[in-house]
């Protein structure tokens, strides 16, 4: 039997080690070792975006990472984005107002997705909002609430 | 029991104060901070791993198995095939089903289950899939519907005989049924008309697209418990037909859905959960199953395919006399394609004496297909609203003006034997043409498609329970899904009815041993149907405050109303009692007369036939054939829309589904009958960055007999999509395409033509 490696990684902050395969997802490791079930995967195959976390900062479909390679890294999931317990984040605020869910699968992977624009650019058009989330397949919503959710958060982060 | 909603109660003068609100969706907390459990998000202790082993080839004689060597694997705790499923006989409802679900004499699809495996480990079970021997004896196969009609071609099952065949009855046969829908004489209607047009279309496959793979758990107790976890749209039919096809009592299986990642109608019928129920009683474990998208396609249903014929005749005065249809529908390897929705809906809505349809349901080497948002008519309407705008076009009437003049009215008889109430078809149409979309030109180089569609909207059987706590707050028990917010809006509806605030009101989803049974989520049938279920078991709890406080006041009942949350005495004349809130009336009486509860169960009728009108722009690239939208309205008569933000999300999903499916999305299968595009990469969605905002104009025409006035809203949306994608394409660039998708290559193709005719607009 193969033996499997040992990682620690920090998620959302807080230190985790844990035993994982040679060739086990990133993603399959935050659901299935750590029970992170927040971070969802779609496809496996990074078409969905469902799976969208950040890695030391840069966003990645978690799906194309290997478990192995987030050693020692910085992990940002959903499970994080929220300030503190009884605060939101702006973009989680405003997707609940505006309605940019419906089923909720997609959710997580398009907060984390479109919390990494609004940190580089804090004023997206239409066209940059789509653009950036064009790796985040929804198949609810048609992507105007979700589009006008983010409008919505970017202004407000604006205002401070 | 009678129901108290014989009379509905609508009062179309009613004020109301929390139907009609944007309040956030109870769920919607937990969804956008990760906490939401979906299908694959649970964990039970010693769960296993389970994993499908799928036919390679779409047509097979399965000779054999051989598990020994993966049932010899450490860490494997239970193998099943075919030989674990009950015999059911083929041809069957539980004998197509228990054969979907693992083949049996035969795989007959690229992706078909021949075997599964539970293991400790996903690693394990996926190296034992992989040492189980099949022999095969592959057979030759048949994809396309229309070739697997033809005399000789391969045979799927040799017991099939076309139902309604007015020759060679007797034949071996893929083609399960042929049905006829006639009204008046269409013969006559065609020698009456002045224009007549005639065109071909076909349609491919498309998957219902929903993001979160399906997932199960299930446990088998020693005793003969089934617990199933999943997600799920139908937990009582999924019930029901697991003790169909395993031969379990039903009230030893409790399906309990989690929440649920798109259904979208893909999520009605079951895949792992019978596999992971016979792994779990095998391996005396919990087995949990979660597809992979690869799986999903391959293994889970899209839609039909279509191939048909349109013919439509009117008068110089846009009359419609007749219309003639003539549909194949591609159903899988097995019946049941819902194709019968197609006739009762392709024309309706349109006032058309003569009608002659004909449409067969046919059998071929392809995924079973499944249901999807108003099952195999958006398909249809493709063509039917691509004959009524030529026709429009060759009277030179506006397109508008054209459908308002067939619209139906008030009191229509259908087409199915129905005869409607009010409905808002007339009012959609005139909404459309004074919308700011109609009115602004077309820019140049694009061009703009109108089209219509109607859905039935459903009832159907649903049973709730409406729960007074002790300190007045109020529980909802539903056994129907919740595919994108009913919850809220039946939340609204108890408040309104209850006159609370939808914050004292929450909703659960009850597992199958809580409620009797309900049907399927799908038809638009759900936000009406609890919705009735649910102010029926306000009333009842209405009535218990009304009695209860008549026994404390010591006066007749009704000396007793309840109005705006409270309990009053109902003149000076009955006393001076201080009006009680539902929460002082469940304080002071629950502990010495028990809780007060309303329950309810029905076969809710009363739907409200909804319509839609779409209004589309596009612009269509001359050098890479790649359509894209620009503009897009909808006008849709919602009847009363209980949280509008969410019925309008439902019009804008809608409406993105059908672009996706008008442009781009189809099954492709190799000369080997395999799948070729399962995956996103391949099967192409629309993503953010290819559409753009949908306005909507939600026209309210109350249905009287739902007592806020709804219509169902959510299939109707996409009806009329893929017709106005079409529409609009032949506006830009001088002949409407007649296949679907309007892929890049066959838009080239059609450029080609049109300048090669010298109509090219461009």
């Amino acid at each position: 039997m193969t033996k499997r490696s040992h990682i620690s990684l920090s998620v959302n902050g807080d230190e985790y080690e844990t035993l994982c395969e040679p060739d086990q997802s990133l993603v399959d490791v935050l659901r299935n070792e750590l029970e992170l079930t927040g971070t969802k995967e779609g496809c496996s195959t990074g078409d969905c975006g469902a799976c969208s976390i950040r890695l030391d900062g840069d966003l990645v479909c978690s799906c194309l990472v290997l478990a192995v390679e987030a050693e020692g890294k910085e992990i940002e999931t959903i499970e994080g984005m929220a300030p503190k317990s009884d605060e939101l984040h702006p973009l989680q605020r405003h997707f609940l107002e505006i309605n940019g869910l419906q089923c909720g699968i997609c959710t997580p992977g398009i907060l984390i997705a479109a919390k990494a624009l609004l940190e580089k650019n804090s004023d997206p058009t239409e066209t940059e909002i789509r653009f950036w989330l064009a790796g985040n397949l929804c198949r609810c919503t048609g992507y105007d609430k979700i589009i006008r959710s983010v409008q919505a958060a970017a202004e407000e982060m604006r205002k401070g | 029991m009678a129901s108290i909603l014989e009379e509905s109660g609508f009062n179309p003068g009613a004020e109301l104060k929390v139907v009609g609100t944007n309040p956030v969706k109870h769920d919607g907390l937990d969804k956008v901070t990760g906490r939401a459990k979906f299908g694959a998000d649970a964990f039970l202790p010693g769960m296993l791993v389970g994993k499908i082993l799928r036919s390679p080839h779409a047509h097979a004689i399965i000779k054999s198995i051989d598990t020994s060597k993966a049932e010899a694997l450490p860490g494997v705790k239970s193998v099943v095939t075919r030989d674990d499923f009950p015999e059911k006989a083929a041809g069957s409802g539980p004998g197509d089903m228990t054969r979907n679900i693992m083949a049996r004499e035969k795989a007959l699809y690229d992706g078909h289950p021949v075997a599964a495996v539970a293991a400790t480990s996903e690693r394990v079970a996926k190296k034992a899939i992989k040492l189980i021997e099949v022999e095969y004896e592959i057979l030759p196969h048949v994809i396309d519907p229309v070739e697997a009609m033809k005399p000789g071609a391969p045979i799927l099952h040799d017991y099939i005989r076309t139902k309604g065949a007015v020759e060679n009855e007797d034949a071996q046969t893929n083609v399960t049924e042929r049905m006829v829908t006639q009204l008046g004489d269409a013969d006559v209607g065609f020698e009456d008309a002045d224009v007549i047009v005639e065109r071909s279309f076909d349609s491919a496959p498309m998957h219902q697209g929903y993001i979160e793979p399906q997932a199960c758990i299930a446990d088998y107790s020693e005793d003969g418990q089934v617990e199933v976890w999943c997600c799920t749209q139908a937990p009582f039919v999924y019930r029901d037909r697991l003790s169909a096809i395993l031969d379990i009592d039903c009230n030893k299986i409790n399906v309990q859905q989690s929440e649920l990642g798109g259904g979208f109608g893909g999520k009605t019928g079951f895949y792992g959960e019978p596999i992971a129920i016979l792994l779990s009683k095998k391996a005396s474990a919990a087995v949990k199953i979660v597809l992979s998208r690869i799986e999903v396609f391959r293994g889970t249903g899209p839609v039909s395919g279509t191939s048909y014929t349109i013919k439509m005749g009117c008068k110089k005065d846009g009359t419609i006399t007749a219309a003639h249809a003539n549909m194949v529908f591609q159903s899988g390897p097995y019946a049941g394609s819902m194709y019968f929705n197609a006739p009762n809906a392709m024309f309706t809505r349109y006032d058309i004496k003569n009608v002659d349809i004909v449409a067969y349901e046919v059998l071929s080497n392809r995924q079973k297909v499944a249901s999807f948002r108003a099952p195999c008519v958006p398909q249809i309407v493709f063509g039917v609203e691509g004959v009524v705008d030529e026709m429009a076009r060759k009277i030179e009437m506006d397109p508008i003006d054209f459908r308002m003049k067939n619209a139906c009215e008030d009191g229509h008889t259908t087409i199915y034997g129905d005869t409607w109430g009010p409905i808002g078809f007339i009012e959609t149409l005139k909404q459309a043409k004074e919308s700011d979309h109609y009115k602004t030109p077309v820019k140049a180089g694009e061009g703009r498609g109108i089209s219509t569609g109607f859905w039935f909207n459903r009832g159907g059987e649903t049973a709730a329970s409406l729960n007074l706590a002790p300190d007045g707050t109020v529980t909802i028990a539903i056994g129907t899904a919740d595919v994108a917010g009913s919850r809220i809006s039946i939340s609204m509806m108890a408040a309104e009815e209850l006159g609370i605030p939808v914050d004292q009101v929450r909703v659960k989803m009850a597992d199958t041993n809580s409620l009797g049974f309900n049907r399927v989520t799908a038809g638009s049938r759900t936000t009406f149907s609890v919705g009735m279920v649910i102010v029926d078991s306000a009333r009842k709890c209405i009535a218990e405050l009304r009695g209860r406080a008549a026994e404390m006041w010591d006066v007749p009942e009704d000396g007793v109303i309840f109005e705006d949350g409270m309990v009053r005495p109902a003149s000076a004349n009955v006393g001076d009692f201080e009006p009680m809130s539902i929460a002082d009336i469940c304080k002071k009486t629950t502990m010495s007369h028990g809780a007060i509860s309303g329950h309810t169960e029905m076969n809710v009728t009363g739907a409200g036939p909804g319509f839609a009108v779409n209004i589309v722009d596009v612009k269509v690239d001359e050098n890479t054939g790649r359509t894209d939208v620009t503009r897009y309205t909808v006008i849709q008569d919602v009847g009363k829309a209980i949280h509008p933000q969410q019925v309008e999300g439902q019009i804008q999903g809608g409406a993105i589904q059908g672009v996706g499916w008008a442009l781009n999305e189809e099954y492709i299968y190799g000369e080997d009958g395999r799948l070729q595009n399962a995956g996103f990469l391949d099967y192409r969605m629309p993503v953010a960055s290819d559409v753009p905002m949908v306005d909507t104009i939600m026209v309210e025409v109350p249905n009287p007999a739902h007592p806020f006035g709804l219509r169902g809203v959510g299939e109707v949306p996409v009806v009329p999509t893929m017709a106005a994608v079409g529409n609009a394409i032949g506006d830009a660039i001088g002949i409407r395409p007649t296949s679907l998708p309007m892929s890049p290559s066959k838009m080239l193709d059609i450029i080609e033509q049109a300048k090669a005719e010298g109509v090219y607009k461009g």
